[in-house]
C-alpha cells in the first residue's frame, strides 16, 4: 500500500533564531475574509468601548501648599521639575516622579502673582503683591546658607504678571502697563502702554520671541512688538479677557481665555474675527494652556474643571474633574505633551494624563501596533452613532451638568429670538452676525 | 476816523466783489434771479461788516487780505497796477542795487518753500506708528504661512521637530573597546589582520601604498597621455565610419566593396607567394567566417561566403577538398533539422544550365499529385509544360525519389498554410455573421458577399503577404541547401551564374502563389466558374486529378462554414424555475440525493419560499382605504351591509406603488423596508470633511487592519498623526528647525541699542 505523507520545507516555517517573529502564513484572497466593514465596526466599538472602561486619566495630586495655588511653571530643561505659587506667598518646586515637594521658598508677602523660569533653567523669577520682582536660583542654597532671591526689583505698582523672553536675558512684567526688563538692570528698558487699566497678564511668543500679548481688565487684549517697542493692535471683545497663550508651532495664533466661558483662537494678523471659539465651560476661562505639539490646548476654569480641546474644534474632547478639586486657577501642559498639571484653589496642584486611556511605561511594538489600529478604527468610525455616542459620554458632576442644561435653554431662547426678530422684521434689516464675530466689540489700530 | 476808514474799505470791498463776482456768475448761470443773489451777499457783507464796528472784530478785519483800492496800512494792494504784487517789488522804491539781489534770491526761496504743516497730536502719531509696525510684524509672520500649512496638513508629525543628532564615536574609540567573539568576527579580524589592514588609523593599507609608489608621476603622465591618443583615434576612425556609413549611393558601397575583395584577393596571392603558412592561416581566417556565417544562417548567394568560395576554388584544391569535408559536416548538422531533404532548387543545381527551370516545375507537378498542397494546384502554366515535356526520361526516377524528400521537407510549410487559410476563413465568416446581424436578411447574402469582397480582398491580400514570406525563408533554406550537393559532386559548374539559377525559381513560385491566391479569391467571393487553366492543367497532367476533389472540399468547407453562421444558436433554458433538477447519471449522486430529500421530506423549501415571498410582495403592497360608515344614510345592523354604490364611492384606491426589485428575481426577497435596528448603527447625515456620500462610504468600505492588507500597507494606514516620544522635551518650533534664517537681530527694544535716548526718555516718563 502507497502512504501518502504531507512533506514540507522547514526552512518555510522554522525561524532563525528564536528572537525572530513567527512566521504566520496568510491568504489575502478577500473571498476568504469577507464582511471586512461589520467587523471593523465591532473592532472600532469594542475599541471606544475600552478606551472609555481604561479612561482614568487622574495620576497624582501633589499637596502641601497652605494657600490657593496661584501661578504654575514649567522648568524649561527637566521634565520632572514644576514650579508653584500660592496666594500666602510661598513657592514650592515639586519633582513630579518622586511626586513630592523638594523646595519650599516663602517669596513675597500675599500673592505669587506669577513665575516663570529663565530659559536655560538655571533661575526663575517671581513677581508678587508686595511690589516686587524676585529672582531665585533654581538649585537650593548650601546647607546653613538663608534662602534669598539673586536680584530683587521694587516696582512703584503691583505687577500682576510675569513672563520670560525664550532667548535672551529679557523679562516683561504687567501691571498698570507692560514693562519689559533686562535682567541685569533695576529700570525697565522700555514700558509700553495703551489706556490705563490693570493688565492681567503677558506672554512672549515662544517663536517669534519678539512678540508679545497681554489682556487688561477693561476687556481687551493688546499685542505688542518689544523691538519696535510699541503696542501693534488692541482687540476689545465682550467680557474681560484673563489669560492668553501662544501656540508653539504656529507663531502667528494665540488663544485667549475669557470670562464669557469660552475660549477664543485668534490669527494675529486678522483679530477681527477669532478662527474658533471654543465653548464648553459653564463658568469664566481662567488659564490656558498649549499642548507644545501645538494641536491641542488645555484650559482651568472657574468651575472646577479643565478641558482639552483640539485648536480646530470648537467642542472640547476631555473634560477632567475630581470632587475635591475646587476652582481650577491655573493649568500647564508638560513638555513631553504627556500630562497636564492643574492648580486650584484647595491648595493642591494635580497630574494628569493628557490621554485618559493612555497606557503609560514601554509598550512593545504589537502593543503599538494595537494601540494604532484602534485608534485608526475609532477615528474611521467616529461619525457612527453608536460609537459617537460612546465616544462622547463623560461623567460630569451635578453642578456642571445643570449649568450646561441650563445654559443651552438659554441660548436656544437666545436664538429663537433673534430667530423671530429676523422673520418679523423687513428682509436685510437685523443683520445675522456669526457666532465668531458676536463676541468680538471692536478691533482698535 | 477809523469809522470813516472802514466806510471806504467798505465801499471798496463791494465794488470788489462785484467785479469778483461778474465773470463767476457769468461762467456758472445765467438765470435771472443772479443780480437778487448778488445783492443778497451785498447785504450780508454789509451787515458783517456793521456788526463788526463794535470792535471785537476788528483785528480779523484788518487782515483781511483782500485787495482794496485804497492803500491802507494794514493790507498791501497792486489793485491798480493790474498785476500780482511780488515781494521783491517791495523793495524797489528804494535805490538799485546790486546788493539787494541776494536779498531778493533769499526772498523768492522763502516764497517757494511750503509752509511747515503742523505736527500731529499725539495720538495720531502712535496711531501711525502702531499700524505701521502692525504690518511689519504681520509680513515677518507671514513666513510662517507655509510652514503652519504643511504641518497641519502633515501626515505624521513626529516630535521634538528638530533631530538630535547622534553622537558619532571615532573608530579607534569604538575598537579599542572592542573584542572579537563571535567566530564570524574572529575569521573577520583574521581576515583584516592578514592583509595588514590598518585596524584603527583609517588611511591606506600598505598594499595600496606600494601600488601608490609603483607608477611614478611621468609614467602614469606617459600613459595617460597614450590612453588619450588612443581614445582620441578611436573616436576619430569611429566618426569616419559613421560619416561613410551615413552615404546612401547604392554605387558607392558596391566600389567600396568591390574594392575590398580585389584588395584581399591580392594580400592574399601575394601572401600565398611569399608565405604559405600565412595564407594557409588566412584561408583558415576566410574558413572562419564563413562558418560563423553559416552559424547565423544568412546564406544569400551574393555574400561573402560565394565569394571566398570562389576565391578558393580558383587556387586551392586541398583547401577545396577540406571544405568540402567542412560542407558535409554542417550538411549533417542541418539534417538533423530536415532529414533527408533535399529541395528541388538542389536538384535544379545539379542540372544542366538550360534546364534551369526544370527540377522546380516537375517538382511542383509532382507535389500537386501527392496534394498536399491545395496552393500549388493551378501552378502549371505554359513553361512549366514544356520543362515537363524536356524532361529527360532518365531523369524521371530520379525525381521520383526526390519527390519523396520534397514533400516530405513541403509538410511543415503546407501544414502552416493550412493554419492560415483556416484563419481567413474564420475572418471572413465572422466578417459574414456581423453583416448577416446587421441585415438580418439571408436572400442578401449575395449581396453583401459582393460588397465586403473587397474587404475581403485586402485581408487577402495581407495573407498572402504572409505565405509569401513563409515561402521565401523556406526557398531560401532550400537553396542554401541546394549549394551543398553540387560541391560534393564536384562538377564544373559555373559559380557565377549560380545566385541567379538560386534565385530564379523561388520568385517564380511566389508569384504563382499570388495568382493562385488571387484566384481563390475569386472562386470564393464570386461563385466564379473555374477558369479554363484548370481545365488544362487537369488534362494535361493527369496526376493532379486527385487533388481537384480535396480542394471542392475545401470549397464547400468554406461555405459550410457560413452555413454555419446563419444557423441559429440553442434558445437558452429560462432561468425562471428557482431550482432545476437535472437528471444525474451517477447512481451515488443519486443516491446521495435521495437520502437528502428523505432527510429533509417534511419541508417543502421551494413552496414554502414562495409563499413567503407572495406573502412578502402581498404585504408591501399598498392597501386601499376604505372610508364607508355603516348606517350613515341608511339603515345598519346586524346582517346590513353597506350599499356597493356607497362601498365604491368611499374607497380610496391607493397608488400603485413602485416596481418591487426582485420583481425579476425569482429566487430572491429583496425587502425594501427601512430596519430599525440597523439603522440605529448607521449614518444618517453626511459627516463633514465629506462632500459626497459615495466618498464616505468608500472610506468607510476599504479595510484598514492586518486581516486584509499586507503588513506594510497596515502599518502605513495606521500611522497616527502624532508622534512623540516619551521623555523627550518638545520645543517650540525654531526656525531653523524649517530651514528659515533666524534673525540675527536681537529682540531687544531699539532704544535698548542706542542709549541716548534711553536716557531721554526715561527723564520724560519721571518727569510725567
Amino acid at each position: 500500500m502507497k502512504v501518502k505523507m504531507l512533506s514540507r520545507n522547514p526552512d518555510n516555517y522554522v525561524r532563525e533564531t528564536k528572537l525572530d517573529l513567527q512566521r504566520v502564513p496568510r491568504n489575502y484572497d478577500p473571498a476568504l475574509h469577507p464582511f471586512e466593514v461589520p467587523r471593523e465596526y465591532v473592532r472600532a466599538l469594542n475599541a471606544t468601548k475600552l478606551e472609555r472602561v481604561f479612561a482614568k486619566p487622574f495620576l497624582a495630586s501633589l499637596d502641601g501648599h497652605r494657600d490657593g495655588v496661584n501661578c504654575l511653571a514649567k522648568h524649561p530643561e527637566n521634565l520632572a521639575t514644576v514650579l508653584s505659587g500660592a496666594c500666602d506667598g510661598e513657592v514650592r518646586i515639586w519633582n513630579l516622579t518622586q511626586r513630592n515637594c523638594i523646595r519650599t521658598i516663602q517669596a513675597h508677602e500675599g500673592f505669587v502673582r506669577g513665575i516663570c523660569t529663565r530659559f536655560c533653567g538655571t533661575s526663575f523669577f517671581t513677581v508678587g503683591d508686595d511690589k516686587t520682582v524676585k529672582q531665585w536660583k533654581m538649585d537650593g542654597p548650601g546647607y546653613g546658607d538663608e534662602e534669598e532671591p539673586l536680584h530683587t526689583i521694587l516696582g512703584k505698582t503691583v505687577y500682576t504678571g510675569i513672563d520670560h523672553h525664550w532667548k535672551e536675558a529679557v523679562f516683561a512684567t504687567c501691571g498698570q502697563q507692560v514693562d519689559i526688563w533686562d535682567e541685569q538692570r533695576t529700570n525697565p528698558i522700555c514700558s509700553m502702554t495703551w489706556g490705563f487699566d490693570s493688565i492681567s497678564s503677558v506672554k512672549f511668543n515662544p517663536i517669534e520671541t519678539f512678540l508679545l500679548g497681554s489682556c487688561a481688565s477693561d476687556r481687551n487684549i493688546v499685542l505688542y512688538d518689544m523691538r519696535q517697542a510699541t503696542p501693534l493692535k488692541k482687540v476689545i471683545l465682550d467680557m474681560r479677557t484673563n489669560t492668553i497663550c501662544w501656540n508653539p508651532m504656529e507663531a502667528f495664533i494665540f488663544t485667549a481665555a475669557n470670562e464669557d466661558y469660552n475660549l477664543y483662537t485668534f490669527d494675529m494678523r486678522a483679530l477681527d474675527t477669532p478662527v474658533m471659539v471654543h465653548m464648553d465651560h459653564v463658568s469664566a476661562v481662567l488659564d490656558v494652556d498649549y499642548s507644545p505639539t501645538g494641536k491641542e490646548f488645555v484650559s482651568a476654569s472657574f468651575d472646577k474643571s479643565i478641558r482639552i480641546f483640539p485648536v480646530d474644534k470648537s467642542r472640547s474632547r476631555e473634560v477632567y474633574h475630581t470632587k475635591r478639586m475646587q476652582h481650577v486657577i491655573c493649568v500647564k501642559w508638560t513638555s513631553d505633551s504627556k500630562y497636564i498639571m492643574c492648580g486650584s484653589d484647595e491648595m493642591n496642584i494635580r497630574l494628569w494624563k493628557a490621554n485618559a486611556s493612555e497606557k503609560l511605561g514601554v509598550l512593545t511594538s504589537r502593543e503599538k501596533a494595537a494601540k494604532d489600529y484602534n485608534q485608526k478604527l475609532k477615528e474611521k468610525f467616529q461619525h457612527y452613532p453608536h460609537i459617537k455616542r460612546i465616544a462622547r459620554h463623560r461623567h460630569l458632576p451635578k453642578s456642571i451638568y445643570s449649568q450646561i442644561q441650563e445654559q443651552r435653554i438659554m441660548k436656544e431662547a437666545r436664538r429663537r429670538k433673534e430667530v423671530n426678530r429676523i422673520k418679523h422684521s423687513k428682509p436685510g434689516s437685523v443683520p445675522i452676525v456669526s457666532e465668531k464675530k458676536k463676541h468680538v466689540v471692536a478691533v482698535v489700530k | 476816523m477809523t469809522a470813516n476808514r472802514l466806510a471806504e474799505s467798505l465801499l471798496a470791498l463791494s465794488q470788489q466783489e462785484e467785479l469778483a463776482d461778474l465773470p463767476k456768475d457769468y461762467l456758472l448761470s445765467e438765470s435771472e434771479d443772479e443780480g437778487d443773489n448778488d445783492g443778497e451777499r451785498k447785504h450780508q457783507k454789509l451787515l458783517e461788516a456793521i456788526s463788526s464796528l463794535d470792535g471785537k472784530n476788528r483785528r480779523k478785519l484788518a487782515e483781511r487780505s483782500e485787495a482794496s483800492l485804497k492803500v491802507s496800512e494794514f493790507s498791501v494792494s497792486s489793485e491798480g497796477s493790474g498785476e500780482k504784487l511780488v515781494l521783491a517789488d517791495l523793495l524797489e522804491p528804494v535805490k538799485t542795487s546790486s546788493s539787494l539781489a541776494t536779498v531778493k534770491k533769499q526772498l523768492s526761496r522763502v516764497k517757494s518753500k511750503k509752509t511747515v504743516e503742523l505736527p500731529l497730536n499725539k495720538e495720531e502719531i502712535e496711531r501711525i506708528h502702531r499700524e505701521v509696525a502692525f504690518n511689519k510684524t504681520a509680513q515677518v509672520l507671514s513666513k510662517w504661512d507655509p510652514v503652519v500649512l504643511k504641518n497641519r496638513q502633515a501626515e505624521q508629525l513626529v516630535f521634538p521637530l528638530e533631530k538630535e543628532e547622534p553622537a558619532i564615536a571615532p573608530i579607534e574609540h569604538v575598537l579599542s573597546g572592542w573584542k572579537a567573539r563571535t567566530p564570524l568576527e574572529q575569521e573577520i579580524f583574521n581576515l583584516l589582520h592578514k592583509n595588514k589592514q590598518p585596524v584603527t588609523d583609517p588611511l591606506l593599507t600598505p598594499v595600496e601604498k606600494a601600488s601608490l609608489r609603483a607608477m611614478s608621476l611621468e609614467e602614469a603622465k606617459m600613459r595617460r597621455a597614450e590612453l588619450q591618443r588612443a581614445r582620441a583615434l578611436q573616436s576619430y576612425y569611429e566618426a569616419k565610419a559613421r560619416r561613410e556609413k551615413k552615404i546612401k549611393s547604392k554605387k558607392y558601397h558596391k566600389v567600396v566593396k568591390k574594392g575590398k575583395a580585389k584588395k584581399a584577393l591580392k594580400e592574399f596571392e601575394q601572401l600565398r607567394k611569399v608565405n604559405p603558412a600565412a595564407a594557409l592561416e588566412e584561408l583558415e581566417k576566410i574558413e572562419k567566417a564563413r562558418m560563423m556565417e553559416r552559424m547565423s544562417l544568412k546564406h544569400q548567394n551574393s555574400g561573402k561566403w560565394a565569394k571566398s568560395k570562389a576565391i578558393m576554388a580558383k587556387y586551392d584544391l586541398e583547401a577545396r577538398q577540406a571544405m568540402q569535408e567542412q560542407l558535409s559536416k554542417n550538411k549533417e548538422l542541418t539534417q538533423k533539422l530536415q532529414v533527408a531533404s533535399e529541395s528541388e532548387e538542389e536538384e535544379g543545381g545539379t542540372e544542366d544550365v538550360e534546364e534551369l527551370l526544370v527540377p522546380d516545375v516537375v517538382n511542383e507537378v509532382q507535389m500537386n499529385a501527392d496534394g498536399p498542397n491545395p496552393w500549388m494546384l493551378r501552378s502549371c502554366t505554359s513553361d512549366t509544360k514544356e520543362a515537363a515535356t524536356q524532361e529527360d526520361p532518365e531523369q524521371l526516377p530520379e525525381l521520383a525519389a526526390h519527390e519523396v524528400s520534397a514533400s516530405g521537407a513541403e509538410e511543415r510549410p503546407v501544414a502552416e498554410e493550412e493554419i492560415l487559410l483556416r484563419e481567413f476563413e474564420e475572418r471572413q465568416s465572422l466578417r459574414k455573421r456581423s453583416e448577416l446581424n446587421q441585415d438580418a436578411e439571408p436572400a442578401s447574402s449575395q449581396e453583401t458577399k459582393d460588397s465586403s469582397s473587397q474587404e475581403v480582398l485586402s485581408e487577402l491580400r495581407a495573407l498572402s503577404q504572409k505565405l509569401k514570406e513563409k515561402h521565401q525563408s523556406r526557398k531560401q533554406k532550400a537553396s542554401s541547401e541546394g549549394t551543398v550537393p553540387q560541391v560534393q559532386r564536384e562538377e564544373p559548374a559555373p559559380e557565377e551564374e549560380e545566385p541567379l539559377l538560386l534565385q530564379r525559381p523561388e520568385r517564380v513560385q511566389t508569384l504563382e502563389e499570388l495568382e493562385e491566391l488571387g484566384k481563390e479569391d475569386c472562386f470564393q467571393n464570386k461563385e466564379l466558374p473555374r477558369p479554363l487553366l484548370e481545365g488544362q492543367q487537369s488534362e494535361r497532367t493527369p496526376n493532379n486529378r486527385p487533388d481537384a476533389p480535396k480542394e471542392k472540399k475545401e470549397k464547400e468547407q468554406l461555405i459550410n462554414l457560413q452555413n454555419f453562421l446563419t444557423t441559429q444558436s440553442p434558445s437558452v433554458r429560462s432561468l425562471a424555475v428557482p431550482t432545476i433538477i437535472e437528471e444525474l447519471e451517477d447512481e451515488e449522486e443519486r443516491n446521495h440525493r435521495q437520502m437528502i430529500k428523505e432527510a429533509f421530506a417534511g419541508d417543502d423549501v421551494i413552496r414554502d419560499f414562495l409563499k413567503e415571498k407572495r406573502e412578502a410582495v402581498e404585504a408591501s403592497k399598498p392597501k386601499d382605504v376604505d372610508l364607508t360608515l355603516p348606517g350613515w344614510g341608511e339603515w345598519g345592523g346586524v346582517g346590513l351591509k353597506p350599499s356597493a354604490k356607497k362601498r365604491r364611492q368611499f374607497l380610496i384606491k391607493a397608488p400603485e406603488g413602485p416596481p418591487r426589485k426582485d420583481k425579476n428575481l425569482p429566487n430572491v426577497i429583496i425587502s425594501e423596508k427601512r430596519n430599525i435596528h440597523a439603522a440605529a448603527h448607521q449614518v444618517q447625515v453626511l459627516p463633514y470633511p465629506f462632500t459626497h456620500h459615495r466618498q464616505f462610504e468608500r472610506t468607510i468600505q476599504t479595510p484598514i487592519g492586518s486581516t486584509w492588507n499586507t503588513q506594510r500597507a497596515f502599518q502605513k494606514l495606521t500611522t497616527p498623526k502624532v508622534v512623540t516620544k516619551p521623555g523627550h522635551i518638545i520645543k517650540p518650533i525654531k526656525a531653523e528647525d524649517v530651514g528659515y534664517q533666524s534673525s540675527s537681530r536681537s529682540d531687544l527694544p531699539v532704544i535698548q541699542r542706542n542709549p541716548k535716548r534711553i536716557t531721554t526718555r526715561h527723564n520724560k516718563e519721571e518727569k510725567l
